[in-house]
């Protein structure tokens, strides 16, 4: 049982390890930065949540496991918070996204 | 009344997760309790009702649902980002939520950034702007499934 539990874990610790790392590629490798955010979100979704069920996993059932899935919770819900502070500051201040196809109806306000 | 409550609730999770019962922690939780109270009553959060039980009740399913989604749109960025010739389409849409409710088009524009390949770029009055990082992507934001599940949250 415990050596399954370890395997599961090690599975989820490596798999969110890659997750992080294609994300630092996909920021490294996408042209703009709207594009890059898109790769950051991978780091904050499966790349977090895997790694924090991997640590839970070793963690059992206790307290600490608690405080690990309401740390997942928080970063789930502060992660896209500050992406859109990000994005939207970029929008506000002009920044033009690279390449990029826009619906003809869109309002003219609203071009960026 | 709702002050009080929230109040007892913040320091019953401040004891729960420190653990330790020495005055000065405590005196330092209750402190960041109170302010906490502070910037929240400042924000307004106790002159309206932004938070029910019924819509927590509703988020569980809702989460179940997103959480699929979240694996299969980070495969799908996990691909492009490794295929050597990174096939990319950016597009900005505009998508127009159906819900008028300020916390149901916060609760949307978060699910959409969090979702891989969608980024919120604005929302006023309900107008969300969201670049995706391929068409097909943002096709599959306009077909509405996510928004009409968002809507479905709605208290009744």
């Amino acid at each position: 049982m415990q050596l399954w539990l370890d395997i599961l874990s090690w599975i989820l610790l490596s798999g969110g390890g890659l997750f992080v790392l294609i994300g630092g590629i996909g920021i490294i490798r996408l042209p703009d930065l709207y594009t890059r955010m898109h790769a950051a979100s991978l780091t904050d979704t499966m790349g977090t949540v895997m790694i924090l069920l991997g640590i839970m996993l070793q963690a059992g059932l206790s307290l600490a496991s608690v405080k690990l899935a309401a740390i997942a919770v928080f970063l789930l819900l502060t992660g896209p918070t500050a992406t859109y502070a990000l994005a939207n500051a970029a929008m506000l201040a002009g920044r033009h996204p690279k390449d990029v196809e826009m619906p003809p109806d869109l309002p003219e306000d609203l071009r960026l | 009344m709702r002050l009080i409550l929230t109040f007892v609730l913040l320091m019953l999770v401040w004891l729960l997760w420190s653990g330790f019962f020495k005055p000065l922690l405590i005196s330092l939780g209750l402190l960041s309790c109170l302010f906490t109270l502070f910037l929240a009553r400042r924000m307004g959060f106790f002159k309206r009702e932004v938070f029910s039980l019924h819509l927590a009740y509703r988020l569980i399913p809702f989460w179940g649902w997103l959480a699929l989604e979240l694996i299969k749109s980070n495969l799908t960025v996990a691909r492009i980002v490794l295929s050597p010739k990174m096939v990319i389409s950016p597009t900005v849409v505009q998508l127009t939520a159906q819900s008028d409710d300020p916390v149901l088009q916060a609760i949307l524009g978060n699910s959409i950034t969090l979702t891989p390949g969608t980024v919120t770029l604005d929302d006023h009055e309900g107008e969300l702007l969201v670049h995706c990082l391929t068409r097909q992507g943002a096709d599959a934001l306009l077909e509405g499934d996510m928004n009409r599940r968002v809507a479905a949250l709605q208290r009744s």
